[in-house]
């Protein structure tokens, strides 16, 4: 297998990742950083299918990563601004249906420790 | 207990879930590991390398072929600045004592951070570096300058504006400017071209900076926030509810 396949498959493995704890968890903050971690292995898929190569690489999918990094950081921003603004708004920092699954994570978090 | 009744719904859940991540899995996986059926934009893009002015294709690629993509990923940042300054104000208080670690650290690593930005910026030309890498180092020496205790810096009060759009305004503005004078849309002139980029790419560095800086700050700087010197500058208190 080539490197650049390792790449990619491990850039498969954190989207896979990324999106379980997307949709399982609560907490909002621990929602965006699934999306990031999703983002992160979105570039590896990118740049492992594309840009690995022996000849040099591939410079656009490099230049379109470089331009997703960028965008994934300004998206986190904004997001990570929603959810403080939500929070201050309601006292909860998760959507209102997440309430429950907010409590019993908090309350399996604290049985662990 | 709780956790069971909440659990009988997530346990359905997580099983559709996993299905699907499988599935998802084994598709792409599968995809990936197929041999590779075109040989890539790299050939194109070497073949057209000395047309742009710079001797790196990346950066070739970002400013020269798909400049567009950079004019639209500067005014994504652009825009989100404004979308964060729309959403409050910053809910960082001004730490008034820092460790000496940082301090020290802060006085020493500042003065270098301009200089690693500009080297940054020039040798992405020819080599690996470029507006936005040039810009997060800035941003960084700014995040330095904040965590040693500095205050906000007065820039991003009321002058801070004219750093922010100047990155998108001097990138639209060379853009419009070229299909003005008869040329098309981003369509550099081969004599001028690398000083256009260079003059584009340093109003950028300057944006971004100032941006990236902004949305660590993570909302709007108050007036009263603003400053090195206050004592006893509080944020919003409302950022204790936030738990």
């Amino acid at each position: 297998m080539s490197s650049g396949a390792i790449f990619a498959l491990g850039g498969l493995g954190l989207v896979l990742i990324g999106l379980w704890a997307l949709v399982l968890r609560a907490h909002l903050v621990r929602k965006v950083l699934a999306l990031n971690v999703m983002g992160s292995g979105t570039f590896l898929v990118l740049v492992g299918s594309g840009a690995v190569d022996s000849s040099g690489g591939d410079p656009v999918p490099q230049a379109m990563v470089l331009t997703g990094i960028v965008v994934a950081l300004s998206a986190t921003a904004l997001a990570l601004s929603l959810v403080l603004r939500l929070a201050r708004a309601t006292g909860h920092p998760c959507l209102p249906e997440d309430r429950a699954r907010l409590a019993a994570e908090h309350e399996e978090e604290s049985r662990r420790d | 207990m709780p956790k069971r009744d909440a659990g009988e719904g997530d346990l359905a859940l997580r099983a559709v879930l996993a299905l699907l991540l499988l599935g998802v899995a084994w598709g792409l996986g599968r995809f990936l590991l197929l041999p590779r059926s075109s040989t890539g934009l790299g050939a194109l893009v070497r073949d057209h390398l000395p047309e742009s002015g710079v001797t790196n294709p990346v950066t070739a690629v970002l400013l020269d072929f798909r400049g567009y993509d950079t004019l639209l990923e500067i005014a994504v940042l652009t825009a989100t600045l404004v979308g964060v300054w729309a959403l409050g104000i910053t809910p960082l208080v001004r730490q008034p004592a820092s460790s000496a670690v940082l301090r020290g650290l802060d006085r020493i690593i500042l003065p270098i951070v301009p200089l690693v930005a500009g080297y940054l910026l020039w040798v992405g030309a020819s080599g690996t570096g470029g507006a936005f890498q040039a810009g997060a180092v800035l941003a960084s020496g700014g995040v330095l300058h904040i965590l040693a205790g500095h205050g906000w810096p007065r820039m991003l009060g009321g002058g801070g504006r004219l750093q922010i759009v100047i990155g998108l305004s001097v990138f639209l503005g060379v853009a419009v400017g070229l299909a003005i004078v008869g040329r098309g849309f981003l369509d550099y002139p081969r004599s001028g071209g690398p000083a256009l980029m260079l003059a584009i790419e340093l109003a950028a560095t300057l944006s971004i900076g100032t941006i990236l800086l902004g949305l660590f700050l993570g909302g709007r700087v108050e007036p009263e926030q603003a400053g090195d010197e206050e004592e006893g500058a509080m944020g919003p208190d409302d950022s204790e509810r936030a738990r």
